[in-house]
């Protein structure tokens, strides 16, 4: 997991049928720019690769079951490093290289 | 009553035969009206069964009317009628009566031989013990669905001894709950589940004591219905219900072992565990804190569309009763303290990922929460009011309704456009005079399709991109299916999926793609999809739903 400074490596996984809007793929190794905008200086947060996501692993058309009114949508908890991200901040928390983030969308079978 | 419809079958069987004057066409109705007659005699007779076994008093019920202690040539037994301190005595009493369900036999022993026999593997686990055993038999679980998770559920918890179990559930039992449902029985189809699943589990251990609650968790109910139990189990499918069952475990302070299920992922959290009062933040949080808005109901998928493992939702199921377990017969270390609690995590279960299982810490109880807070606005007089609309907090889907009805077809007519001579012409219609698209999955789609449809899965349409009208379309090869649709432009389209919702949203996106040359070629839907072709047309067509 090396990368320059000016770029993050991060594990971005997929759980509870969200993994069918990214082709189908549980685990993604993804590399984004450490700020956003990548000109700026400000930190990259998990805000941002929410959006990246949906710009560039995404290849499903149907964003808002993934995305809803700029984050994410209500029934997809969001797990920084095996830790709920209301522990870390929400969608401020400023990604760090190698971080693992896992999205899991709940499920109502039984 | 028995012994009656024994002899009703064998004169009635015997009549059939017995007319010889009887055109065959005759018997042929005859033995048709009997088999129906006899099918519903047999279906009242399994549902008195049922009843009757239901209704059985567990063995020992009747000892236990003359529960005393017997004074016997047993010495320790004379000792304690005859020398010794009086407090010391009424402490043994006490300790040998406490333990004693309403239907033990006379025992000297904690429990009933049958117990030791039965509870043997696990009380001699330290986990459990004989302590952990009466905390067991002095439990009460409700357990809300007898499906999937509530089955196995069920099951492992009355094998393990627990004192009253109720089970919550509206629906009959179907085939196509057979693979996962394990209470149920093929005999049993029709019969509701609650009463089926009761069946199983009074054959199981007749020790427990079960309690039916027929139909739906409603708020004006979940009170009432949840109030005697000690811990809830949330086995249900849909949104709705688990904020309802969270909502009343915490204004009841009752801990919850949530869990749910599809198709190959599993998830499970022990909820409002400890189970403290709305606003002390050292309970366990409660599912509004971890999920404060319901997801969009167009993003809900249920086992019927999804489909569903059996062992996963088994897997889930088995878990929440040893979550249940855990939290039953916990001890404290000493009088005053609190028990130890693990702190909340969301287990996630993957059947087809490496490892299957993973444990995420949640959040504490959030400080807002609409239920468990001290700013809660979820409480008793609301929920017994019926002012708290879990349906709508949670959204219905609309119906899809986005054609015309010049875009959409019968099944009927669909089939008479298949089969009918031209009454113009007096030609068979040609097989290749139209196009037929089933939009389901290529899964669905190997399972059973109309002859001659071709399968374009909804998400390869629904996610292929409507060129931008200055660039030229990029698609990828002449293979592809937009290709295709292009090379035969005087063909009429005929879009079919399962019930008639993706078909619509489909025959929208492919006038999108300029697919009907300006109007030029027909392109509609079934109306109703491949359940409406097999009601109507083809009764032959399998029904995997």
């Amino acid at each position: 997991m090396s990368s320059s400074p000016e770029n993050l490596t991060v594990k971005v996984e997929f759980s509870g049928g969200l993994e069918l809007l990214f082709s189908n793929k549980r685990t993604h190794t993804i590399t984004l720019p450490a700020h956003t905008p990548s000109t700026s200086t400000t930190p990259t947060t998990i805000r941002d690769l929410v959006i990246y996501l949906c710009d560039e692993l995404m290849r499903d058309p149907r964003r808002d079951l993934f995305v809803l009114d700029g984050t994410v949508r209500p029934g997809i908890l969001v797990l920084i490093n095996d830790a709920d991200w209301e522990l870390e901040g929400e969608d401020a928390y400023e990604v760090k290289n190698g971080d693992s983030i896992l999205f899991v969308s709940t499920l109502h079978g039984g | 009553m028995i012994a009656i419809s024994h002899t009703l079958i064998r004169q009635s069987v015997s009549t059939a035969f017995s007319k010889p004057s009887m055109s065959l066409d005759q018997t042929v109705e005859s033995l048709k009206r009997q088999i129906a007659s006899h099918e519903s005699l047999l279906e009242d007779l399994r549902r008195q069964l049922a009843e009757a076994q239901f209704n059985q008093p567990p063995p020992g019920a009747q000892e236990s009317q003359e529960q005393t202690f017997q004074a016997s040539d047993d010495p320790l037994a004379h000792d304690l009628s005859h020398g010794i301190a009086e407090d010391y005595m009424n402490e043994v009493f006490a300790a040998l009566s406490r333990p004693q369900g309403d239907h033990s036999p006379p025992n000297r022993w904690p429990l009933s031989q049958d117990e030791y026999k039965r509870y043997g593997r696990q009380l001699i686990m330290p986990e459990i013990g004989l302590q952990g055993q009466l905390r067991l038999k002095n439990a009460s679980v409700l357990i809300i669905g007898a499906g999937g998770l509530g089955c196995p559920a069920a099951a492992y918890l009355v094998g393990a001894g627990v004192g009253t179990l109720g089970l919550v559930d509206e629906d009959v039992v179907e085939h196509s709950n057979l693979h996962r449902q394990i209470l149920h029985s093929t005999a049993r189809v029709g019969m509701s589940k609650v009463d089926s699943a009761l069946v199983s589990l009074q054959s199981l251990n007749p020790n427990v004591n079960l309690v039916p609650h027929h139909g739906r968790l409603t708020p004006e109910t979940a009170i009432s219905t949840v109030q005697p139990y000690d811990i809830v189990l949330d086995c249900t499918d849909t949104p709705a219900s688990r904020y309802l069952i969270s909502d009343t475990c915490v204004l009841l302070g009752k801990p919850l072992v949530s869990a749910s299920a599809l198709r190959i992922d599993g998830q499970l959290m022990v909820l409002n565990n400890p189970p403290r009062s709305a606003g002390d933040p050292t309970g366990g949080p409660c599912y509004r804190c971890i999920f404060p808005k319901p997801p969009p109901p167009e993003s809900v998928v249920t086992c019927g569309d999804g489909g569903i493992l059996g062992p996963v939702v088994g897997t889930m199921g088995v878990l929440q009763a040893l979550e249940a377990i855990k939290v039953l017969t916990r001890a404290s270390t000493s009088e005053n303290e609190q028990p130890v609690t693990e702190p909340p995590t969301l287990l996630i279960f993957s059947a087809y990922a490496n490892p299957m299982f993973r444990s995420i810490r949640l959040r504490a109880r959030k400080p807002k929460c609409a239920a468990c807070s001290a700013h809660a606005t979820v409480t008793p007089e609301a929920l017994n009011s019926g002012s708290l609309d879990y349906v709508q907090f949670c959204g219905m889907i609309d119906p899809v309704n986005l054609l015309s009805p010049d875009e959409r077809i019968s099944a009927e007519n669909y089939a008479k456009l298949r089969s009918e001579v031209n009454p113009y012409t007096g030609m068979e219609p040609a097989k290749d005079s139209h196009v037929l698209v089933d939009v389901r999955e290529k899964v669905q789609f190997e399972l059973c399709s109309i002859d001659g449809s071709v399968n374009i899965p909804f998400a390869d349409v629904s996610g292929f991109p409507i060129p931008q009208p200055t660039a030229s379309a990029a698609i990828p090869d002449d293979s592809h299916w937009v290709h295709e649709l292009k090379n035969i432009p005087d063909k009429p389209i005929f879009v079919v999926c399962r019930r008639g919702n993706d078909s619509q949203v489909v025959v929208r996106k492919l006038k999108q793609l300029g697919l009907d040359n300006d109007g030029q070629r027909w392109i509609g839907d079934i109306k109703g999809g491949l359940i409406a072709w097999r009601e109507k047309i083809d009764s032959d067509f399998p029904e995997y739903y």
